[in-house]
């Protein structure tokens, strides 16, 4: 339990960074598919920059993890079909409910009980493509 | 004295590059507890915890080496809860004045709250339409991220900080449905 309350604290991190960036916003989201502030893409722009500089950093001194060991990074699978229709997909849900994975449960934590049904769509998705998933092309 | 006016200044609404780097430092952090930070993952994990290993093979996976990212995602609802009681921004969300525009033609009024009550209100549940986005929105992004192998946290920020061409090629695909939804079907879903 000890070693679980790292990963809480860090989700309680997450949620107030999520919630004081203004990501987990309908409006923020529809202005980033409007063109109408550069807000969004700063945000997403200067996390995956860092986010490139310390992963280059990780490798390129071999770093270790708290618990001593090296870290490794796994890539993707190579492909594109998948990527793209279920990329296409999620994007279509993500201007819908102007929310994505994260921050439906950041919202649902601020005081919007109606996330209650986007997860439940959500969950009902993630079913769904376990179903058929072997029916579609990847 | 000196921790109330901490608090005044985290309350004042981040600007985007305090905030990048935040988003990334979390997932660094992930990283160092020898963890990747993805939040969608989390759903399949739900589902398998539901019983879906029972009938459905993709449920049958070791989750139980997945307990840490749902500790994870428990700590985002209360983070979003803290957020919201204790360090609300003072003034309305700085929305552009172009987007407000554009809202105001498709019958959404802005009232400067983080998402419009009108969609987003217990009201929702009473239409049509707010079943239609919420519920049929959620599938989209549960079945999107699942089939695209993670969401924005996954591909966006873990998958582009180690240069992989899948994550880009998700993330585009990301802009193509966001774009396509924005533009060609809100303007029949909020037709009136």
């Amino acid at each position: 339990m000890i070693k679980g309350i790292k990963y809480i604290l860090t989700g309680i991190l997450f949620g107030i960074i999520m919630s004081k960036s203004e990501a987990v916003s309908w409006y923020r989201i529809q202005e980033m598919f409007r063109f109408q502030s550069f807000h969004m893409y700063g945000l997403i722009g200067s996390a995956v920059a860092i986010g490139i500089l310390i992963t280059l950093l990780i490798k390129r001194y071999q770093l270790k993890d708290i618990k001593g060991a090296t870290i490794t990074f796994s890539d993707k699978a190579w492909g594109w079909k998948r990527y793209l229709t279920g990329g296409i997909i999620f994007g279509l849900g993500w201007a819908l409910t102007g929310a994505c994975p994260g921050p439906i449960f950041v919202l649902l934590g601020q005081g919007f009980p109606v996330m209650l049904l986007v997860i439940a769509g959500a969950l009902l998705g993630t079913y769904t493509y376990g179903v058929i998933k072997d029916r579609l092309p990847h | 004295m000196l921790l109330m006016t901490i608090i005044e200044y985290i309350r004042q609404p981040w600007p985007w590059y305090v905030s990048g780097t935040a988003i990334a430092a979390i997932m660094v952090v992930l990283i160092f507890f020898g963890r990747s930070f993805g939040v969608s993952s989390n759903l399949r994990t739900i589902c398998s915890l539901a019983g879906a290993g029972k009938k459905v093979p993709f449920f049958q996976f070791d989750y139980k080496a997945q307990y840490w990212n749902l500790l994870f995602l428990a700590g985002t609802v209360a983070g979003g809860f803290i957020a919201s009681h204790w360090l609300s921004s003072p003034g309305a969300l700085q929305l552009s004045a172009a987007t407000v525009r554009d809202l105001q033609a498709l019958h959404i009024q802005f009232d400067g709250l983080t998402a419009p009550s009108q969609l987003f209100g217990s009201a929702a549940l009473l239409s049509a339409k707010g079943w239609i986005i919420l519920g049929i929105g959620g599938f989209l992004v549960g079945f999107g991220s699942r089939y695209a192998g993670g969401c924005t946290s996954g591909h966006a920020i873990s998958g582009l900080s180690n240069l992989q061409l899948p994550s880009l090629i998700a993330v585009a695909g990301f802009f193509i449905g966001g774009l396509i939804m924005t533009h060609l079907l809100y303007p029949l879903i909020f037709v009136r």
